[in-house]
């Protein structure tokens, strides 16, 4: 376990440096944006991993609340298997589907959903799933934070203005918003009820992210529609970059997540034993 | 090219920012678990 982290972080830098030559040298220069294009080979992936984070955070912050009451669990468990059926299904059932919506990337969806969702639930006891939820959406936030700073970089040479208050960009500025105020909430409030408080704004935040991501389906945005499962298009040259770099970024997130998650437990290991030696202290002293 | 430039800097700057807050929490709290340590012995 000592010498997994160094090797997995050794690897990481070596796959971030290669995406980053990739982005920069490799990938063909686009004909009518010029070089800034390649600022989407950050601007994209930061923003899936961090809606994945946010999705992880969702699914440990529904579990930490159903756990506490093992009928609601029971019956968490068996909504999850019929939303995962459903929008499996749906994907292929219903049409027609938003343009440039495949049916296969529905299904996956479902698949994701519910793997995720039963992974937490094998993996992570009570308070763990709390440790995790904290976990991404620390890390998600930073990531969320690197979306909206190179978002208007790209935007000023492109769109001729740093930002606009349409639906794609204002609904991540509240996304961001929402978790930044989860994370104050979490640092600054004493109470034995904040991890509680802290699962059920997590989970109406969550309701942000498929708002943020589905923006430019149903609603008119100034904002480049997706360029996988979505109606955009992308020359697979710069698609190939495009996954290398996500991958880059997820394994990055991954080995800070790691990090943060081993910090918080540790954090309230040491919390506790301070609580225990507190107790434990002749009264004398404590006078 | 600058925006390029601009964007992927900010970037390394944020992660590197948030990675160094880290180290900071961990060092702080080696130093706590060292006090600890001393304590019992």
């Amino acid at each position: 376990m000592k010498k997994t982290f160094p090797i997995l972080g050794l690897l990481t830098a070596a796959l971030l440096s290669y995406a980053l030559y990739e982005a920069v040298v490799v990938a063909p220069r686009e004909q009518t944006m010029g070089d800034v294009q390649r600022i989407f080979y950050y601007h994209v992936p930061s923003a899936w991993t961090a809606f994945l984070l946010f999705f992880i955070n969702f699914v440990a912050s529904v579990q930490y609340l159903v756990r506490r009451n093992p009928p609601a669990d029971k019956i968490a468990n068996w909504v999850v298997i019929a939303i995962g059926v459903l929008t499996c299904v749906g994907g292929y059932v219903i049409k027609p589907l938003p343009q440039g919506m495949y049916p296969s990337s529905v299904a996956t969806t479902g698949l994701a959903i519910v793997g995720i969702y039963f992974l937490i639930r094998k993996y992570f006891s009570d308070q763990e799933t709390d440790i995790l939820a904290l976990t991404t959406a620390e890390v998600g936030v930073v990531f969320c934070t690197v979306v909206l700073v190179t978002g208007p970089l790209w935007a000023r040479p492109v769109w001729g203005i740093w930002w606009t208050w349409d639906v794609r960009l204002t609904s991540t500025l509240v996304l961001w918003l929402i978790y930044v105020s989860y994370l104050v909430l979490r640092r600054f409030s004493t109470s034995g009820q904040t991890p509680v408080l802290a699962a059920a704004l997590a989970v109406f935040g969550a309701l942000d992210v498929p708002l943020v991501y589905f923006s430019i389906w149903f609603f008119r945005t100034q904002h480049p529609q997706p360029v996988i499962g979505g109606g955009g298009s992308i020359d697979p040259r710069m698609l190939h970059v495009l996954l290398i770099n996500w991958l880059a970024f997820l394994c990055f997130a991954f080995l800070v997540c790691w990090s943060r998650y081993r910090l918080e437990r540790l954090q309230r290991d040491v919390e506790e034993t301070l609580a225990l030696e507190a107790l434990l202290e002749p009264r004398s002293n404590v006078r | 090219m600058n925006f390029l430039y601009a964007a992927y800097a900010a970037t390394w700057a944020i992660h590197i920012a948030y990675l160094i807050t880290l180290v900071r929490r961990y060092s702080r709290l080696k130093q706590e678990v060292d006090e600890l340590n001393k304590k019992k012995n």
